[in-house]
């Protein structure tokens, strides 16, 4: 048993009910961080330390990575939706203009497959599953010639029947995509399935231990002694992550070990996977992510993209780059699975839930892990609650985790059934979620702080003036909705940092962890500066290279909780080095030291002062570093040691959405979007309001917008592009309100937790609210349409 | 896209001298790039006409304003004049594409680019307009294609322009290497039965020189609306431009086109008549709109537009009632 010893730690809301409370943690642990009130860095508004190297553009890219003999490739892909490749011709690809490497794909990545691998039908090259599949891939001089070698590669194929509609492929007569039962590993943030569920067909499932484990009660015999039952199916699209930065790398291998540029949420995770594909040690793999362009749960792996760059560069003898263009990234390196979702909800008259139960397909293409049922499980208290959930192979891409895997889909049900139900009950939406929104006992609940989110929410939009549904005149109807939003507080103990202090004064903090975007370069200055008593600005960060301690993959909204305690434990340990070294100076013990504006004071005699420079240039070597990871949460058991674990208490949110629908062209336009949450504590409140800005524009864009859309008779995307898959833009952008609440839990020296997936869950859920309240009709498929409104509506005009 | 040659033509007849089955024209380049890039054109040689002098003008005067094709759309836009006498014009050029785009893509262009269906642009779907036998939005994902005449090719004219001119009465010269000829913008555009793999009746060895559009006639009055999915960065789902001409109250002439509806702006001549000799309110504005989807032929996906078509013809048609230009 370690050394432990007790300290006391804020827990609770910010000006709600913030107390002390004792938590049991390691001896090394640094002292407790009191309320962000009483900081000076952490939990104060930090522009990002890199944000004039990205609107400058000197911040270097992945796809900006230009290496000395680098060679250019293009991948050749699949024009067929499902097929057997009878032969591979390269010849012609080789001799091309330029061509220094051709390589010919030999395992697929990223797809289901077979659990008996004798099942799959007998091909000399993998079988391709979907439009777009990889199989092969050429480099040359330059672009155009890698571009124009690639189409000189003769693949001969033989179609195979397929099914792209996932009504279609459910139907047990569907050509099978798979011959045989098919399994996919989940991958870090989320995405993959349960393994060993039974396979009819297409269909894989029902699978009915969603998250939060088994059934609960027995939610059919329950529906039936309910006072009220809401039944009602919801249909969502097939979301693509369309990153502003499309999937990437440049591949140097060379005798000494691979160097691998990517474009990754994940540097660890990266090499990780190379070196178990390309059978190299771990420590022969190398992998920088100095700027990132967005991932949304995409870019954790090698991919099968990497491998190939991976390939060519060890066939050529050079660096190769290979960054997918944007057709490539629609098709082929993962999307949100769409889903059709049964869902029935009993409850009492006075609300009180009393059953949920849900069946679910979605298909994740030739991927698995399309369940929704998160927000079904985890956010109300209901003690009889079953969801049976499907996945349906189709023959198209396959899906990958992306931002919160499930929830929008899920939300986007149970918070418009749950509205249906307070009409019914002739209860205001926001009441009914009081009276049911209060389970503080299962792990992943977060009932207070959603109980303080609404209140402020309903205020800020002028909840008590929203009038009955359909009730404006006229031809353009408003409306005000809200919803829900429920995430796991996920950690990683695999989440290290080092500090270092050197002579001049300079200060480092170094971390193989990766900044998406998301802005995790500034708040480890800021958590180092806090510590040291200096400025963010005075920290140099260091991240995004596997040579620096390892860093956490960027999944789960759980990078800023798991890796800003690590750089607390670090900066605190090289600053007791720093003391231990300078008391003598200042003629007092070390621990009656303290780092604050620059100086080392001695407590309670701010005279007896050194600046922080004066003191770092009497250190006695160059050099004086701390290494230190990310500790079990505190309280908390001790559990397996390493990655992704659920801690105790959820993150959350609500947001309000007020809309303005026009009923004789059917759009709908977001007018004002009211966004609160909670993130544990905020480390930098900038940055999660951008964030949380980033999440209800995805969420905006998902209700209304974007759509993978499938050509039913070939099986091609036919919008490819960013012009006819539609995403939001500044016009459709409305005014965003963020309200953060500052929720302490004690589980951690920086007590943080994340924001990135709860932020885009409850979005489209409160615009099909707000559209309801406008015109009186519910939109129960995504995206809401035009066509969908104007039927909806019809519909309602022949009743 | 494959190795071309790069002209930078410097007279109009030095373009036309170069005009062959493997040149292209380019002005802007927005449209040509794509096609460029989907392989949908491979030519031996790319004529730039930005280095054309003197084609890049706009002048009105009593005749009517004139346009010169390497006008960009952003010019267009923000025309004083333009905005005043031809409100539709402006209107339709400042709605397109996005800033950005608009501050390349010029009005030649935006006419003679080639249609937006998303079948006729990927090189992997053989179809009617590239030699195929099958129109593949027919049966296929139509959502944004045409509800009128689209029995044998469902695409949609893209230009907003297109939609304007018309129903301003705008005429475009083209030359050739005899000379110049003027036509009717309503007659430049083509049915797919005219033939399909052309959208207009520009001929092979000729060049675009001039939009000409008649000065309006005393209290005449005109209005655009272009509705779209988004605001920002989106193609029309149904686009409409108005003309209309009084007398005292009475609506004594009306040019009603629709844009984003069939393979030609799509002159709804049902609707005009419905007008002419009313006063014009909202009833005889619902009247027109409901004429101005006769005949339509929705597939699959797209009959929702018919309803857009009505509500955006009648908004329009009181918006260019109270307009003062």
């Amino acid at each position: 048993m370690a050394d432990e010893r007790t300290i006391r730690v804020p827990v609770g809301i910010a000006g709600v009910d913030l107390a002390d409370a004792e938590r049991a943690v390691l001896a090394d642990e640094p002292p407790p961080l009191p309320a962000n009130a009483d900081l000076s860095v952490v939990g104060k508004r930090t522009p990002r330390l890199d944000g004039r190297l990205k609107v400058t553009g000197a911040a270097r890219y992945t796809s900006d990575v230009r290496l000395a003999g680098m060679l250019y490739a293009r991948i050749v892909r699949s024009p067929h939706p499902h097929a057997k490749i009878k032969s591979i011709d390269v010849s012609a690809a080789t001799r091309a203009r330029g061509v220094r490497a051709v390589h010919v794909v030999d395992h697929l990545m990223g797809s289901a497959v077979l659990r008996d691998k004798s099942q799959e039908i007998p091909s000399p090259h993998p079988i391709v599953r979907y439009v777009g599949q990889p199989i092969a891939a050429v480099a040359a001089l330059t672009q155009a010639d890698a571009d124009d070698a690639a189409r000189l590669v003769k693949v001969d194929y033989e179609p195979l029947p397929f099914v792209v509609d996932v009504d279609k492929a459910r139907d047990p007569s569907a050509p099978r995509v798979f011959p045989g039962a098919a399994d996919q590993a989940a991958s870090a943030g989320g995405g993959g399935g349960a393994s060993n569920v039974a396979v009819t067909g297409n269909v894989r499932g029902p699978n009915k231990s969603g998250p939060g484990g088994p059934p609960r009660g027995d939610a059919i015999e329950a529906l039936k002694t309910a006072d009220v039952v809401v039944d009602a199916t919801y249909r969502t699209q097939v979301q693509t992550h369309s990153a502003m930065e499309t999937h990437g790398v440049v591949a140097d291998w060379k005798p000494e070990g691979l160097t691998v540029y990517a474009s990754t949420q994940g540097t660890g995770t990266v090499r990780d996977e190379m070196a178990e594909v390309l059978g190299l040690k771990k420590s022969d793999v190398r992998v920088v992510t100095e700027f990132m362009g967005g991932g949304f749960g995409s870019k954790f792996g090698a991919g099968n993209f990497g491998v190939l760059a991976a390939q060519l560069s060890k066939k050529a003898g050079a660096p190769v780059r290979l960054m997918l263009d944007r057709r490539e990234e629609h098709e082929g390196v993962g999307n949100r699975p769409g889903s059709t979702q049964r869902l029935r909800i009993g409850a009492k008259s006075d609300g009180t839930l009393v059953a949920i139960h849900l069946e679910a397909y979605g298909t994740a293409g030739t991927g698995t892990g399309a369940g929704v049922s998160g927000p079904m499980k985890n956010m109300y208290a209901c003690p009889n609650v079953l969801v049976e959930e499907s996945d349906v192979f189709t023959n198209a891409g396959p899906s990958a985790a992306f931002r919160a895997p499930g929830h929008p889909q899920g939300a986007f049900a149970i918070e418009q059934s749950l509205d249906e139900l307070a009409e019914k009950l002739k209860m205001d939406p926001v009441s009914l979620r009081d009276k049911i929104d209060v389970d503080e006992t299962g792990p992943h609940f977060n009932a207070a702080s959603r109980r303080r989110e609404r209140q402020l929410g309903a205020e800020k939009i002028g909840w008590s003036k929203r009038h009955a549904a359909g009730a404006d005149a006229g031809p353009i109807k408003r409306g005000l909705g809200m919803a829900q939003s429920v995430w796991y507080r996920i950690i990683d103990l695999d989440a290290s940092c080092e500090v270092r202090i050197t002579r001049d004064g300079s200060v480092e903090v170094l971390s193989a962890v990766q900044d998406l975007g998301t802005g995790i370069r500034t708040a480890l200055a800021q958590v180092v500066a806090e510590e040291l008593g200096l400025r963010a600005t005075d920290v140099a960060v260091r991240i995004g290279d596997t040579n620096y301690p390892s860093g956490v993959p960027s999944g789960g909204s759980k990078t800023t909780g798991s890796i800003t305690p690590a750089a607390r434990n670090a900066a605190f340990q090289v600053k007791r080095q720093l003391l231990d070294q300078v008391a003598t100076l200042l003629g007092a013990p070390a621990d009656s030291l303290v780092m604050k504006d620059g100086k080392i004071l001695v407590r309670d005699q701010p005279t007896r002062m050194l600046a922080f420079k004066a003191a770092a240039a009497k250190l006695r070597t160059e050099q004086i570093s701390a290494r230190a990871s990310r500790q079990e949460d505190y309280g908390a058991p001790a559990g397996k040691p390493g990655r992704g674990r659920i801690g105790v208490g959820g993150l959350g949110g609500v947001q309000f959405t007020a809309v303005a629908v026009d009923v004789e062209t059917g759009i709908i336009k977001v007018e004002r979007v009211v966004a609160v949450h909670d993130c544990g504590r905020p480390i930098n409140p900038l940055g999660v309001e951008s964030q949380i800005n980033g999440g209800v524009l995805q969420g905006i864009s998902y209700a209304l917008y974007e759509n993978r859309i499938l050509d039913r008779n070939t099986g091609v995307m036919v919008n490819a592009n960013l012009e006819s898959y539609k995403i939001v833009g500044a016009r459709e952008t409305p005014p965003i309100d963020v309200v953060l609440i500052e929720q302490y839990r004690g589980r951690s020296s920086t007590d943080a937790g994340g924001i990135g997936e709860p932020a885009t869950v409850p979005t489209c859920a409160a615009i099909a609210n707000a559209v309801y309240n406008a015109i009186g009709v519910r939109i129960r498929d995504l995206p809401m349409t035009p066509a969908r409104v104007l039927a909806a509506l019809a519909s309602r005009g022949t009743k | 896209m494959n190795p071309f040659e790069w002209v930078n033509a410097t007279s109009v007849a030095q373009a036309i001298g170069l005009l062959g089955p493997r040149t292209t024209l380019k002005a802007g380049g927005v449209d040509v790039m794509d096609l460029l890039k989907e392989r949908l054109v491979t030519p031996a040689r790319l004529v730039n006409l930005r280095t054309v002098p003197g084609l890049d003008r706009v002048a009105d005067s009593r005749d009517g304003l004139r346009v010169g094709p390497l006008v960009t759309l952003a010019q267009i836009a923000a025309d004083a004049t333009v905005q005043r006498r031809y409100r539709a014009l402006a209107d339709a050029a400042g709605h397109a594409a996005t800033p950005q785009i608009r501050n390349m893509a010029t009005a030649g262009g935006n006419l003679l680019q080639r249609p937006r269906c998303w079948y006729f642009r990927q090189e992997a779907f053989a179809c009617k307009k590239k030699g195929g036998a099958t129109c593949f939005a027919q049966a296929g994902e139509n959502q944004y294609h045409a509800i009128f005449g689209n029995g044998i090719c469902a695409a949609v004219h893209p230009s907003a322009l297109g939609v304007a001119l018309v129903a301003l009465g705008a005429k475009l010269e083209l030359t050739g290497p005899t000379g110049a000829r003027e036509v009717l913008a309503e007659a430049f555009f083509t049915r797919p039965e005219a033939g399909i793999d052309r959208e207009n009746d520009l001929g092979a060895s000729e060049v675009l020189t001039e939009i000409r559009v008649p000065a309006p006639a005393a209290g005449a009055t005109s209005a655009y609306t272009k509705q779209g999915e988004k605001e920002s960065f989106d193609w029309p789902l149904v686009e409409v431009a108005v003309t209309l001409e009084r007398n005292g109250a009475t609506c004594s002439r009306a040019s009603i086109v629709l844009g984003a509806v069939a393979h030609t702006p799509h002159r709804a001549r049902a609707a005009e008549t419905a007008l002419v000799g009313k006063a014009i309110d909202e009833t005889s504005a619902r009247a027109a709109a409901k004429a101005a989807i006769e005949g339509a032929t929705p597939l699959a996906e797209n009959a929702y537009k018919l309803q857009l078509v009505e509500a955006i013809v009648r908004r329009t048609i009181l918006a260019a009632a109270t307009a003062t230009g």
